[in-house]
């Protein structure tokens, strides 16, 4: 009996590529609601809020480098970072939901893989984010810092985005919905209001301040303003260690729902 | 595509595999089946050995075996619930069997899928409504390592035309021509399609039957799901009938017409359940079944002449009706009967 040549059909590896990349960010910038709330609003507020500082308020303190137009451009840059960071892990449902997921099944793209790419999108979508904010800002004199404070903010951001990139696969995995940032975009804003985004400093002395300490945002609003304590002498405030405990934390929770959910959901067979 | 001498490490064992129907099945024509499958070489596309399913106490696949060989096209026939889809969905190892086993080309569900052998045209659902056209097209192809040119596997399910198109906007047969340009881009030795003209009036399920019987016609094995007597009869070069989760008749569209299509011949013979001659009646050309009703006979047959002419000339029967079995009804009866 005659078989067929499997040496004409080797096994594919992971199937990931460039052209896929390029159709997924292509389809992320085409969804305006996702344009919407991780670029022109952010970028919208930074430019309506700054027009509101009076010219003799621009200092954030004593011997220190960074304006208040900077501390806003980094609050708003990270608000959109993070709204994009989880809508491109959130997109995990929309493909459940169609049976996109069930269609890669049917080709060599293995699971691991496949979610590897999406948060690698989702990484994307939020680095251009906070490209947009920080060029914004830098473009339009709205912020200035030392320069290193540009770089190791916009860092501190850019990795946050992992944290919030998994919880959006999390969400995404565990609302079953073709369009999961219904949910997802209101709390996002309520959690970057708690998280300090849309106010200065905030005052953990008071009970409000105390709750906020403990949600998801804050920690890394936090670490992500901390480069702008940056003084003329090189000196920096000081470091509270639950900055990190909270976005350790959180990234946890996310990081393990994620994986749960993505577990469940491949075990089908 | 061209076969040759080399085995793969597993498909050693394929080679000792008679592929008959099972007991349960019933052989449309053992002859002509039996001889294409001891004469036949193809490679083996499809080997389901002894597969069942059970959904809790529910038993939706209930012992299949089934030999499938490369260039065949199967139409997989039977009612809403018959366990085709399950049973596609073994084959393509999006679930696995209870118990038996499911090969493809020898090889696993999973690794055939690895290697791009086998893809499916799915039934709904599947694809991304904010994509264009070409944008999903092209998706799929990225992840194959040797998939064909997006703009030929467009062309081959005609719908180059629409490419730039949002898949949201797109009409329920332009999707089902998408679904089948994404199977095509891997350029698979073996398509299933799950019942692929769901929703298509009748217009574009002809040109849709067209241009998989002319794909098919490259060599190409295709298996189809589908509830639509004519569709099998008109497209598949071998009919497997399914109901209630087993094989129950397996053979070409002719041999299984020549099953289901028919007269039924009813006569009155006094005491025809002791009458030894009732029995003989089954050797006549041309009969499949005889039923006895109390003074009653019933005789299923292709040959309703033949049966007349007997049984008005040779045997005690009288009062001879012959009636037609449509070919729904007869489908219907095929499919409905005990296991």
């Amino acid at each position: 009996m005659s078989t067929l040549d499997l040496t004409a059909h080797p096994a594919a590896r992971a199937g990931f590529s460039v052209a896929l990349m390029r159709i997924e960010l292509r389809r992320l910038l085409r969804n305006k609601r996702t344009m919407i709330f991780t670029l022109v609003f952010p970028i919208a507020m930074l430019l309506i809020v700054n027009s509101t500082i009076p010219k003799d308020q621009q200092s954030m303190g004593p011997g220190i480098v960074a304006n208040v137009g900077a501390y806003l451009m980094v609050s708003m840059a990270l608000y959109g970072v993070v709204m994009a960071a989880t809508t491109g892990g959130a997109s995990v449902s929309i493909e459940r939901a169609s049976g996109w997921s069930r269609q890669l099944r049917l080709t060599p793209l293995n699971p691991t893989a496949y979610i590897m790419f999406k948060i690698l999108s989702a990484l994307v979508l939020a680095a251009i984010a906070l490209a947009a904010a920080y060029g914004v800002g830098a473009a339009l004199g709205i912020a200035s810092m030392a320069a290193i404070s540009w770089a190791e903010s916009a860092l501190v951001i850019f990795l946050g985005a992992t944290v919030f990139a998994a919880f959006g696969l999390f969400m995404g995995y565990l609302i079953p919905s073709d369009n999961v940032m219904q949910f997802v975009g209101p709390m996002m804003a309520i959690l970057g209001f708690l998280g300090g985004l849309f106010q200065g400093p905030v005052d953990t002395s008071t009970v409000m301040g105390t709750i906020q300490s403990w949600t998801p945002i804050y920690g890394l609003a936090q670490i992500a303003h901390w480069p702008l304590t940056r003084t003329t002498a090189g000196a920096y405030a000081t470091f509270d260690k639950w900055w990190i405990v909270n976005l350790a934390a959180w990234g946890l929770v996310f990081i393990a729902g994620a994986v749960w959910r993505f577990r469940r959901d491949t075990a089908r067979v | 595509m061209t076969p040759t001498t080399r085995r793969a490490p597993d498909a050693g064992a394929l080679g000792a595999t008679t592929s008959s129907p099972t007991g349960r099945a019933v052989d449309a024509a053992g002859g002509p089946t039996a001889y294409r499958q001891t004469r036949d070489t193809r490679p083996i596309a499809l080997q389901l050995d002894g597969v069942t399913k059970h959904f809790g106490n529910v038993e939706a696949v209930r012992g299949l075996d089934l030999a499938v060989r490369q260039g065949e096209v199967v139409a997989f026939l039977g009612p809403n619930g018959a366990g085709k889809t399950t049973t596609i969905d073994m084959i393509l190892g999006l679930a696995e069997p209870t118990t038996g086993s499911a090969r493809v080309f020898g090889l696993e569900p999973h690794e055939a899928i690895r290697r791009g052998l086998v893809t499916a045209v799915m039934q709904t659902g599947g694809l991304l409504k904010d994509l264009t056209v070409r944008e999903t097209v092209d998706y799929i192809a990225s992840l194959f390592p040797n998939s064909r040119p997006a703009a030929e596997a467009m062309a081959a399910a005609g719908i180059e035309d629409i490419a730039d198109r949002r898949v949201g906007k797109c009409s329920g047969g332009e999707q089902q021509r998408l679904r089948f340009a994404i199977a095509l881009v891997s350029d698979p030795e073996f398509i299933i399609l799950d019942e692929p003209t769901t929703g298509m009036d009748v217009t574009s399920r002809r040109a849709f039957w067209e241009r998989i019987h002319a794909d098919a016609q490259q060599g190409r094995t295709v298996l189809f799901a589908t509830h639509y007597l004519e569709e099998a009869d008109a497209y598949a070069d071998r009919v497997v009938l399914m109901s209630q989760g087993q094989i129950v008749a397996d053979g070409t569209a002719a041999e299984i017409k020549a099953r289901t299509v028919g007269r039924t011949l009813r006569a009155t013979w006094a005491n025809a359940d002791t009458d030894p001659a009732v029995p003989t009646l089954r050797t006549l050309p041309g009969v499949h079944d005889v039923e006895v009703r109390g003074d009653t006979v019933l005789v299923h047959t292709t040959d309703s002449d033949a049966a007349a002419r007997h049984l008005l000339t040779n045997t005690p029967a009288h009062d001879l009706e012959i009636t037609a079995r449509g070919l729904e009804d007869a489908f219907i009866a095929l499919t409905t009967q005990e296991h």
